[in-house]
C-alpha cells in the first residue's frame, strides 16, 4: 500500500516536471521549429499578371532583411517560399497543396489575385490553414464567420466606395448620381459599396451604366450620364477605361463632381494619357504613401523603404506603388510572428492575425493604421480623400474610417 | 514464330518457348504492367502527387482527342483549351446550381463538348492547315470572355467552386486517391473507345482522308461531315478530361481556360507523339510535371528551362515520345525473337 503510493507520487511528480518543461519549450505546428517559420506564397512571376510580381520580391527582400539585421524573428529565421502561380487559378490550387502538403509550411501569406485565391479559399479553410493577408481587395476575405482561417489586408472596395459616398452626402447638396462601372465582380463590389453607403438615400443615383473589359469604349456610357442629368459622377473603371472616361467627359464638357476609384490614381498610366488637365479636380482616396509624392521626400519612415530597396531590392522600381505596398504588408506579418512568440501554431498565428492593435506601418498615411479583431478581419480600414491638382494628387480633410467600423 | 519456327534446339526449348511469349505478347503484357501500376501508384505516393497524377489523367483525355482530331485526321487545333473549358463548365453548372451528383456529370458533359466540336467542326471543315488552326485560334481566345459574359449560369470573373467527393461505400481511400480511380476508370474506357474507333472503317476514313483528302472523297469517303464528326468526338474525349479536371481542382474560372492552355495541350500532344494513342500518356505527364521540374531546377527563369525540356524532346524525338518507344519496342521484340 504505502509502496503503491509512493508510486504513484513519484509518477505524479514526474508528469508534472514534464508538464512544466513542455509548457517551457515552444508549441510547433507545422513548418515552425526552434530556427525557421516557415511560410508559402504564390505569385504570378509568369503570365499576362506578372507585373504583380515585384511584390513577392519585395516581400522576400523585406524577409531577407529581418533575417540578416535581427537574426529573424525571436531567434528563428523566416524561410518564404514563394511560387509562381502566372494568375491560372488550378495552377494556384497545384502550387498551394504543394505548399501545405509537401512542404508543409505554417501558413500562407499574400496570394495574389481574386480568381487565385477564390479557388484555394475552401480548401484553406477545410484544412485549417491560415490564409494571411490576401492581395486582392475584394470584400470577401474579411468573413471571420464562415472563413476563420482567411483574412485580407487592402481596404475592400466597399470600404472605399462607401467614404465617397459619405463626404458626397456631407458636402454635395441635390446630389444626382451617375455611376460607369466594370461588370465584374470588382466593379459590383463598388457598386454594393454605393448603394450600402446611401442606405435609404439610394434615390439619388439617377443612372447606372456598365461596360466589359473586351468593350472598345465607353464613350456612348459617358454621354448617356451626361443627358441623365447627373452632377455626380463615380468612375469605378480600371486604368484604360478610366483615361478614356476621363477624356470623353471633358470633351464633352460635363463637370460633375468626379470620383475616381483608388484602382486607376495612378499619374502616369491613367491622367497623363488621359490629359492632366482634364484630370484637375478628380477626387480619390489614397490609403498608402505614394512614392512619388514630394511631401514624403524627408519622411523617416519613407527614407527607410528607400535605403531598405538599395540594399536588398536594388532591381525595384522606386516609384512603383507595388514596392511599397509589398514592404507594408511584410511589416504587417512580422508584428503578428513577434506577437505569436514561441507559440507558432495555425490557431495562434491567426488569433494574433486577428489581434492588431493600432499597428503603425511605415508606409501608410499618417493617421492610418491597423486594427484587427475576432470580428474584425479587415486590417485597413480607414482611407484619405485627394484631389489631383493637375500635377500631382494633394490630399485633404480628415482620415475617414469605413462606416460602421 | 512461323519464321522461326525450326530455329529453337529442342534443349532450350522452355527458355526460347518463354522469350516468344514475352516477345509476341508484348504489348499486352506492356498494358497490363502500366494499368498495375497504375492503380499501385496512388499507395505509393502522398496524396498531393496523386492530385498532380490525377491532373495528368485528366490531360490525358484531352490529348487522347487532340490527337484523333490533329494527329489521326490531320486537322490542326489550336482551340482544344476551349473545349478543356466546356467540358469544365458543364460539370461545374451541372453540380453546383442543379445539384447533380459528380459521377452523374461526367457523360452529359461530354455530350455537350461532343455537340460543341461538331458545330466548331462544320464550318472548320472547310479550311485547311494554317487557316483551321487560326479558327480555332480564335474559339480559345474568346473563351474567357464569353465566360464571363453569361454570368448568371456561369459565376463570371469568380467563376464557381466546387466541392470535393468523398469516397463512396465507405472505402478506405483518402479522397485524392477516389478521385484516381475515379478519373483511371473513365481514362481506361475512352482508351478503349478511341481504338475501337480508330481499328475499323471510320478509323481507315479517319486516316485516309488525313493522308489524301481528295483520293478518300473518291473512295466515297464523306469528308466534310467525317472531319466534323471527328471534330465532335475529339470534343467529347476533351470535354470528359475538362469535367475530370473541374472536379479535381474543385473550381472553374475564366482564368483558368486561357489561351494558353489550348498551347499548352498542343505542346503535350506534340511531345508525347501526336499521331498516336500512347502518347497521350507521356503528353500528360509532360504537361504536369515538366513545368514543375523545371521550376525546382530555376526559380528565376523556369520557362527557360522548360524551352531547353522541349527543344531537347523534339529533337531527340521527334515523332515524340511514343514514337521513340515504339522504335525500342520493335528494337527489343527483334532482339527477343533473333535470340530464339
Amino acid at each position: 500500500m504505502r509502496a503503491k503510493h509512493f508510486l504513484t507520487v513519484g509518477a505524479l511528480a514526474l508528469g508534472m516536471t514534464m508538464a512544466a518543461g513542455a509548457a517551457q519549450s515552444a508549441e510547433y505546428g507545422p513548418g515552425a521549429s526552434d530556427t525557421e517559420i516557415k511560410i508559402g506564397n504564390t505569385n504570378p512571376y509568369s503570365g499576362p499578371a506578372s507585373a504583380y510580381g515585384t511584390i513577392g520580391n519585395v516581400i522576400s527582400a523585406y524577409f531577407d532583411k529581418i533575417n540578416k539585421e535581427q537574426g529573424g524573428i525571436n531567434g528563428r529565421k523566416i524561410n518564404f517560399v514563394t511560387l509562381d502561380d502566372s494568375y491560372s487559378p488550378p495552377k494556384t490550387v497545384e502550387q498551394v497543396r504543394r505548399l501545405v502538403e509537401q512542404e508543409k509550411v505554417l501558413f500562407l501569406f499574400q496570394t495574389l489575385g481574386t480568381p487565385p485565391n477564390t479557388a484555394i479559399h475552401k480548401y484553406m479553410n477545410a484544412k485549417k490553414v491560415p490564409q494571411l493577408f490576401v492581395a486582392t481587395g475584394a470584400t470577401k476575405w474579411g468573413d471571420p464567420e464562415n472563413f476563420p482561417w482567411t483574412m485580407g489586408w487592402q481596404p475592400n472596395y466597399q470600404t472605399e466606395a462607401s467614404i465617397y459616398v459619405k463626404w458626397m452626402l456631407e458636402n454635395v447638396p441635390d446630389a444626382k448620381i451617375g455611376i460607369l462601372y466594370q461588370n465584374d465582380d470588382y466593379g459590383k463590389d463598388y457598386l454594393k459599396g454605393i448603394h450600402d453607403g446611401l442606405g435609404d438615400k439610394a434615390g439619388l443615383i439617377v443612372l447606372e451604366q456598365s461596360y466589359e473589359v473586351a468593350d472598345p469604349t465607353v464613350d456612348s456610357q459617358i454621354v448617356n450620364l451626361k443627358n441623365s442629368g447627373a452632377n455626380v459622377f463615380f468612375n469605378i473603371t480600371t486604368p484604360k477605361f478610366a483615361a478614356q472616361a476621363i477624356k470623353k467627359v471633358a470633351d464633352i464638357g460635363w463637370q460633375p463632381v468626379h470620383f475616381l476609384n483608388n484602382v486607376s490614381v495612378s499619374v502616369g498610366a491613367v491622367l497623363t494619357p488621359a490629359g492632366l488637365d482634364n484630370s484637375k479636380g478628380i477626387i480619390s482616396t489614397l490609403y498608402a504613401k505614394d512614392p512619388t509624392d514630394p511631401t514624403f521626400a524627408d519622411d523617416p519612415a519613407m527614407k527607410r523603404w528607400r535605403e531598405f530597396m538599395a540594399e536588398y531590392y536594388p532591381k525595384g522600381n522606386l516609384a512603383s506603388s507595388f514596392n511599397v505596398y509589398g514592404y507594408g504588408v511584410a511589416q504587417t506579418l512580422v508584428q503578428v510572428l513577434r506577437q505569436a512568440g514561441d507559440v507558432l501554431t495555425r490557431e495562434n498565428i491567426m488569433k494574433q492575425a486577428a489581434n492588431l492593435q493600432d499597428l503603425e506601418i511605415d508606409t501608410l498615411l499618417p493617421g492610418i493604421t491597423i486594427s484587427t479583431s475576432a470580428t474584425d478581419f479587415r486590417p485597413i480600414e480607414a482611407m484619405q480623400l485627394t484631389k489631383f491638382d493637375g500635377t500631382t494628387w494633394v490630399p485633404f480633410g480628415p482620415i475617414i474610417s469605413a462606416p460602421g467600423s | 514464330m512461323v519464321v522461326n519456327a525450326d530455329l529453337p534446339p529442342p534443349a532450350a526449348a522452355d527458355s526460347a518457348g518463354f522469350t516468344n511469349f514475352i516477345a509476341l505478347y508484348r504489348r499486352p503484357i506492356a498494358i497490363f504492367g502500366l494499368v498495375a501500376l497504375a492503380c499501385l501508384l496512388p499507395f505509393l505516393v502522398s496524396d498531393f502527387r496523386t492530385f498532380q497524377l490525377t491532373l495528368a489523367l485528366a490531360y490525358m483525355m484531352a490529348l487522347l482527342g487532340l490527337n484523333l482530331v490533329t494527329g489521326y485526321n490531320g486537322q490542326f487545333s489550336l482551340g482544344h483549351g476551349a473545349f478543356f473549358a466546356v467540358g469544365a463548365y458543364a460539370t461545374a453548372v451541372m453540380m453546383d446550381r442543379w445539384g447533380v451528383p459528380y459521377y452523374l456529370t461526367i457523360v452529359p458533359a461530354g455530350f455537350i463538348t461532343l455537340i460543341v466540336g461538331f458545330l466548331v467542326g462544320l464550318p472548320a471543315s472547310r479550311l485547311e492547315g494554317l487557316y483551321l488552326a487560326l479558327a480555332t485560334f480564335g474559339l480559345a481566345l474568346s473563351m474567357p470572355p464569353i465566360l464571363k459574359k453569361f454570368e448568371g449560369l456561369t459565376g463570371g470573373v469568380q467563376g464557381i467552386v466546387l466541392i470535393k467527393p468523398d469516397p463512396p461505400f465507405g472505402l478506405p481511400l483518402s479522397a485524392d486517391q477516389w478521385l484516381y480511380f475515379f478519373t483511371l476508370a473513365i481514362l481506361l474506357v475512352l482508351f478503349w473507345l478511341a481504338w475501337n474507333l480508330l481499328r475499323g472503317r471510320t478509323g481507315r476514313s479517319i486516316v485516309a482522308i488525313r493522308d489524301h483528302h481528295v483520293a478518300a472523297e473518291a473512295m466515297g469517303v464523306n469528308t466534310t461531315l467525317n472531319k466534323a464528326l471527328i471534330f465532335g468526338v475529339s470534343g467529347f474525349f476533351t470535354g470528359v478530361g475538362g469535367a475530370v479536371f473541374a472536379i479535381a481542382i474543385q473550381f472553374v474560372a475564366p482564368d483558368s481556360f486561357t489561351l494558353f492552355l489550348s498551347i499548352t495541350l498542343l505542346v503535350g500532344s506534340v511531345v508525347g507523339g501526336i499521331a498516336s494513342l500512347s502518347g497521350a500518356i507521356y503528353g500528360g505527364v509532360f504537361i504536369v510535371f515538366i513545368p514543375n521540374f523545371a521550376n525546382d531546377i530555376s526559380q528565376a527563369a523556369p520557362w527557360a528551362i522548360y524551352g531547353i525540356f522541349l527543344i531537347a524532346f523534339m529533337y531527340l524525338m521527334p515523332n515524340g515520345i511514343a514514337g521513340f518507344i515504339s522504335l525500342a519496342w520493335r528494337w527489343i521484340g527483334r532482339i527477343l525473337l533473333t535470340r530464339t
